[in-house]
């Protein structure tokens, strides 16, 4: 059984991937598996993800950000930030509620600007302490900028 | 300058925090080398020839007497014994332990300072003019709006893992001496026709390998937008710039590659699609951090002569390394760190302990850093310049080159950095040792020289009036010269390659052949890049050359 990280608590994910189990109750397909499938899949009943990749243009799911429970973002490593961005367009402008994943090769050093570009959901690479991981949210007490803060991420700035 | 409050402390602090916890996780085998590097990079710490570099951030290059303080003691009990001023107003270290960086970000917080995005794929340290406050061109002080940019910048959630490093300028004044079009993003203080004060933004400039002059993405911007702005092209960058190739992935290359006008469009369109939740400066904010860059407390003093009755060298250093203040009775005093005995930029520990007291004697305890790897005092009282050249005589920071050729810049080269095609620092020494002649610089006017030792370009080279780049050529340091760069201003440009590369024994022999050309070629008042530009590098190129063509 799968564990991830969500709204900063430890919890078995109810989520499969397609390629794990094509009929599960909640299944998170390819952004080409859902631009062929689309009408069938809506029609299926099941709870609906998209996963997208980092180069994967957030606009292909502009529309459709209301009928989606989640969208997975594929991180390659700590050095590809076009998720973070990814996550902002998602969360701000097209006011998607769902769950918000990060997935793929992500650590513990990302989860905190993760969480305040919106992102709720951690899935970390197998092995992960997500114990420890946890700790990652509480790296920072205050920020300059408005964020999202979907991670539970409570921070002071200035009121003014 | 700006003192922190209880926000800016708690997030430098924590930053600590993070990093002793990462350094820890690395050293104990938790954290792999390839994602610690990524994490000590946005903590200034590279992995160099011989020891780990640490870049420490001198934001807009403004410090104060007790920074400097710290800066000795850094250099003393962690480093060598010295320290290296950059061309981006900062300063590293080049011998610390690794073990014990935290240790010394722990002390540089103690004086509000830190390390944080001085290396990796972030927003780096934002820069700005080094007379900011007190020249007479200004037309609006860059150091507020430097500030907001900084905060804005730092530890932003969205922008930590650009494409690639994001640098940004600010000036106020006519002369740009922050070479902002040289900047991944030039801001520019200007008023508008109604006498607004707003912004002009370039994008896209930069140096490095493919170097290129910023393009204006909008003419006039208000305050309260250049976030949301900035904002929006931060965005559109991260997500389009080119991140299969570090060699293209600046955001010059995306400019470039889209043009400027459909660059803009797609900034435009997220600015547009962002308008309701984008930060904002407030009035308030704005006024918060205004208040700490007012102006010290001037006396009420008068213009005087201070040169009549003194001798040559004193009149050399008033010359060549003070400048006029917009406030009566008072110049700006350069520090020159261009000594033939130390590499360009670098100052020992007792010299910035001895930097430190004299800035509280004469220049209301504070000082700047300069692009050009010297120090200033921004406020000296006329009256006290004799008291305060003898005294930096005394501690050998008063060469009178300012301005000249041996005011060179250079990056640390073969020396010290892992990147490097060929050292520097021996073709300093060779340069000063041939241009030893006060007069004869003198009378050869202002001259940039910048020396990079390999094509990534830190030493500026080619914005240089004349650039030298190192080079490697089957294993052995060889040297090409390019004339005719300026790095500031309306007059920004890149130099020409003259040709050939030298060895570096032949650098000062190919300089002196440059300097007959030009000292035979030049109309009045002409400077050295003046002369280039007009002529063309043709003669120069010849003149250059001659050996060869004898030979030939």
């Amino acid at each position: 059984m799968r564990k991830i990280i969500k709204q900063r608590e430890v919890i078995a994910d109810p989520w499969r991937y397609a390629e794990e189990s094509a009929d599960a109750p909640a299944i998170i397909v390819s952004l080409t598996q859902w631009q062929a499938e689309r009408d069938g899949l809506l029609a299926s009943g099941r709870k609906l993800g998209v996963k997208i990749g980092p180069a994967d243009k957030v606009e292909a799911l502009a529309e459709d950000a209301g009928k989606l429970q989640l969208i997975a973002l594929e991180f390659t490593g700590l050095g590809e930030g076009r998720g973070y961005s990814q996550a902002h367009i998602l969360r701000r402008r097209y006011g998607f509620k769902g769950e918000l994943r990060a997935m793929g090769k992500i650590q513990r050093d990302q989860l905190f600007c993760m969480a305040r570009c919106g992102i709720d959901a951690y899935e970390m690479p197998e092995g992960t302490d997500l114990d420890v991981a946890l700790t990652a949210f509480g790296d920072y007490s205050v920020a300059y900028q408005p964020g999202i803060d979907a991670g539970g991420v409570q921070l002071q700035q200035r009121t003014h | 300058m700006y003192k922190y409050d209880q926000i800016d402390r708690q997030l430098v602090n924590e930053r600590v925090a993070q990093f002793r916890d990462q350094t820890q996780r690395f050293l104990a085998g938790q954290l792999s080398e390839d994602d610690f590097r990524q994490l000590r990079l946005r903590n200034g710490l590279y992995i160099q020839r011989y020891a780990p570099m640490l870049r420490v951030s001198i934001p807009y290059g403004l410090l104060s007497s007790a920074q400097l303080r710290v800066f000795a003691r850094i250099a003393r009990e962690y480093d060598k014994g010295f320290g290296h001023f950059t061309t981006r107003q900062n300063i590293q270290y080049n011998w610390p332990e690794l073990p014990k960086v935290p240790d010394i970000l722990e002390l540089l917080a103690s004086v509000e300072m830190h390390a944080i995005q001085t290396s990796g794929n972030c927003i780096r340290n934002v820069t700005s003019d080094h007379l900011a406050g007190v020249a007479k061109d200004e037309l609006e002080d860059p150091r507020p709006w430097c500030e907001l940019v900084r905060q804005w910048a730092t530890v932003h959630p969205e922008f930590n893992f650009l494409p690639r490093k994001f640098k940004i300028a600010v000036t106020g004044a006519v002369a740009d001496r922050a070479a902002v079009r040289v900047h991944d993003i030039g801001l520019i203080l200007k008023r508008n026709d109604a006498g607004v004060l707003g912004f002009e933004i370039l994008v896209g400039g930069g140096l490095g390998r493919m170097p290129i002059i910023g393009k204006t993405i909008y003419d006039f911007v208000e305050p309260h937008e250049l976030l949301s702005r900035l904002e929006s092209i931060l965005r559109v960058y991260n997500l389009e710039g080119r991140r299969d190739n570090i060699h293209k992935a600046r955001i010059k290359v995306l400019v470039k590659a889209l043009g400027i006008d459909k660059f803009r469009e797609l900034v435009d369109a997220d600015w547009q699609a962002s308008r309701d939740y984008a930060p904002s400066l407030t009035d308030t904010e704005i006024a918060r951090v205004k208040s700490f860059f007012a102006p010290p407390v001037y006396q009420s003093l008068n213009d005087i002569d201070v040169v009549t009755d003194k001798g040559n060298e004193f009149r050399r250093w008033y010359q060549q390394n003070t400048r006029a203040h917009k406030v009566p009775g008072y110049r700006a005093v350069f520090l020159s760190l261009k000594s033939v005995k130390r590499p360009p930029g670098d100052i020992t520990d007792s010299q910035l302990d001895a930097v430190a007291d004299l800035a509280d004697a004469y220049s209301f305890g504070e000082v700047r850093a300069t692009h050009d790897q010297n120090l200033i005092f921004a406020d000296v009282r006329q009256q006290d310049l004799f008291d305060l050249w003898q005294k930096l005589v005394a501690i050998d920071l008063a060469t009178a080159n300012i301005g000249t050729l041996t005011d060179m810049i250079a990056c640390p080269g073969l020396d010290l950095c892992s990147l490097a095609n060929a050292r520097t620092y021996t073709v300093v020494d060779l340069i000063n040792q041939r241009f030893d002649d006060l007069d004869y610089l003198y009378d050869l006017g202002e001259i940039q020289l910048k020396m990079s030792g390999c094509m990534n370009a830190c030493g500026h080279h080619h914005v240089g009036h004349i650039g030298i780049l190192g080079v490697d050529k089957h294993g052995e340091e060889w040297y090409q010269i390019t004339i005719g760069g300026a790095p500031n201003g309306k007059e920004a440009d890149l130099g020409e390659v003259i040709g050939r590369s030298f060895k570096q024994e032949e650098v000062p022999d190919v300089l002196e052949r440059l300097f007959r050309v030009y000292l035979e070629l030049r109309e009045e008042g002409e400077r050295f890049v003046d002369t280039v530009r007009r002529t063309g590098i043709a003669p120069f190129k010849s003149g250059a050359y001659a050996q060869d063509h004898q030979a030939a």
